[in-house]
């Protein structure tokens, strides 16, 4: 069985999701504004005869339609990173700051990470973690390619992550980009389709639920917990927030995106999760012309600054209404 | 052990000293001996590592850091590497060069678009034109009007060796 056909349900244009799956995704490089401005890159590219074109939304973004995005002088110099377009929104959403703490739970290869460290003018503290040593491998070269000095890595089971060896006790903000079945990235990968199956679903999903609910456990009041996937399956997203606002305590705020996105659901399967879910957002492929994606943003409770620039509170009327 | 003297433990990092008076552990380098080989090498001034610390794991491998930590640290990685002590000639990290390298005011040697692809691909070249130090030198070249550089370059009788490790070389069209 395909699994985007349980997902039909969920999209208002079966035909258009079905055919944006199967078209492949473009090469696309991220800007590593460390160590150049987005201008430079475009300034190498022309001298050096490389196609490229802008993304709309996001101007450090070039999606290069001959591919080969390690073949070019901006690479070597650490300038750009091959990454999905999708994927720079869970670092969009968790906004760090210079200065701040910042956990990325299941962070390699590190394209995530090494946006964060980014985006926080490489200062303050990225704490990346993953559980797998040889992933952890292309993360490190990675962070060192982009010349990244201000990320520690550790090698944890996020679900019952210590910060023994850290110098804090506790997070301004976490990123969870869990482990999934990963359907969203089936434009580059048709593989995930044939090796998908509804046992891996749940057990994956057993693993998010202890992730999201450690990251939310070691970020401060008031602090940031960004949970993402690239799966459209609401057990592996929805289902995991609805558990974790149950059991810890935190909050689903409102946040923009600048791209199209469709809210969480809060029925699938039988199941009913937390109305706040909706403020979760659902990306499909035909929307953007993007791979599939999955975000949220959550508020972790209690006292403390908040570090949640928008949405919040004053949205709670939207989803109570 | 018999010795009271702190070994080396190359499974963690741990903070360099400040001063070679301050050292503890035999051999281990001293921030200010960094500073002054990094300013006496390629004349980067001190105050362009304020703010970062320097911690060794490992034997002789420095690493620079600009988060907060806990001396000493048992952790996978600690920023990025730097620079590999504990032997005669200390030499810098291809990494440290990209990221620290356009600071420097001298053993830098700019190599035209055919070199620059040479270098970046890992081929040593014959270079009798230099008339600067031997060692190790930052190699640069010209990208969209202004001197970057490449990596890491041994400059011994007349050539210019790549130290450019396998893992990162590259390919390159030659940019006119």
């Amino acid at each position: 069985m395909n699994p985007l056909d349980r997902y039909e349900s969920l999209v208002d244009d079966v035909d258009a999701f079905r055919a944006a799956c199967d078209r492949p995704l473009p090469s696309v490089v991220r800007t590593n504004e460390i160590a150049a401005t987005p201008a430079r890159v475009r300034e190498a590219f022309d001298e050096a005869g490389v196609a490229y074109e802008a993304v709309d939304w996001h101007d450090g973004l070039f999606r290069l339609p001959d591919g080969n995005p390690g073949g070019n002088w901006p690479y070597v110099h650490g300038w750009t990173h091959g990454q999905e377009e999708v994927s720079v929104l869970p670092g969009l959403a968790l906004d760090p700051r210079p200065g701040e703490r910042v956990w990325d739970a299941c962070a390699a290869p590190g394209s995530k990470t090494t946006q964060i460290a980014d985006a926080m003018g490489d200062e303050g503290t990225v704490v990346a973690n993953d559980n797998n040593l040889g992933r952890l491998s292309a993360l490190r070269h990675n962070a060192e390619r982009l010349g990244i000095t201000n990320t520690v890595v550790t090698n944890q089971d996020a679900r019952n992550f210590s910060l023994k060896p850290l110098a804090f006790d506790e997070f301004d903000r976490a990123l969870v980009d869990a482990p999934c079945s990963c359907e969203g990235t089936c434009r580059k990968n048709p593989d995930v389709l044939d090796q998908w199956t509804l046992d891996h679903v749940h057990a994956v999903a057993g693993i998010q639920k202890g992730v999201l609910a450690r990251a939310v456990q070691a970020t401060r009041p008031g602090g940031v917990v960004v949970y993402s996937t690239c799966t459209f399956a609401p057990e592996e997203n929805e289902a995991v927030l609805d558990h974790v606002l149950d059991g810890e305590d935190c909050e689903l705020v409102a946040f923009d995106l600048p791209v199209e996105t469709d809210p969480g659901v809060t029925e699938w399967d039988g199941e009913t999760y937390d109305e706040s879910v909706t403020r979760a957002k659902r990306i499909y492929p035909h929307r953007n012309d993007t791979g599939g994606f999955f975000c949220a943003k959550l508020r972790v409770g209690g006292e403390g600054d908040d570090a949640v620039s928008d949405g919040g509170a004053a949205d709670d009327e939207e989803v109570a209404a | 052990m018999s010795d009271d003297a702190p070994e080396n433990d190359g499974q963690q990092f741990d903070r360099v000293p400040a001063t070679p008076d301050e050292r503890e552990v035999e051999g281990r380098a001293s921030r200010q001996e960094v500073l002054d080989w990094w300013h006496e090498r390629f004349g980067i001034e001190p105050a362009v590592f304020e703010g970062y610390s320097f911690w060794e794991k490992g034997a002789g491998k420095v690493w620079i850091y600009n988060g907060e930590a806990t001396d000493p640290s048992e952790v996978e990685a600690i920023g990025m590497t730097f620079l590999r002590t504990r032997q005669e000639h200390w030499k810098p990290t291809g990494r440290a060069v990209s990221r620290f390298g356009r600071h420097a005011t001298k053993n830098v040697v700019e190599l035209g678009p055919e070199r620059a692809s040479r270098f970046a691909a890992g081929e040593d070249q014959d270079l009798p034109e230099w008339d600067g130090d031997w060692g190790y030198l930052i190699a640069t070249h010209e990208v969209a009007g202004e001197s970057v550089p490449i990596g890491v370059g041994l400059y011994l009788y007349d050539e210019l060796r790549s130290v450019v490790p396998k893992g990162s070389r590259a390919d390159l069209p030659v940019v006119e």
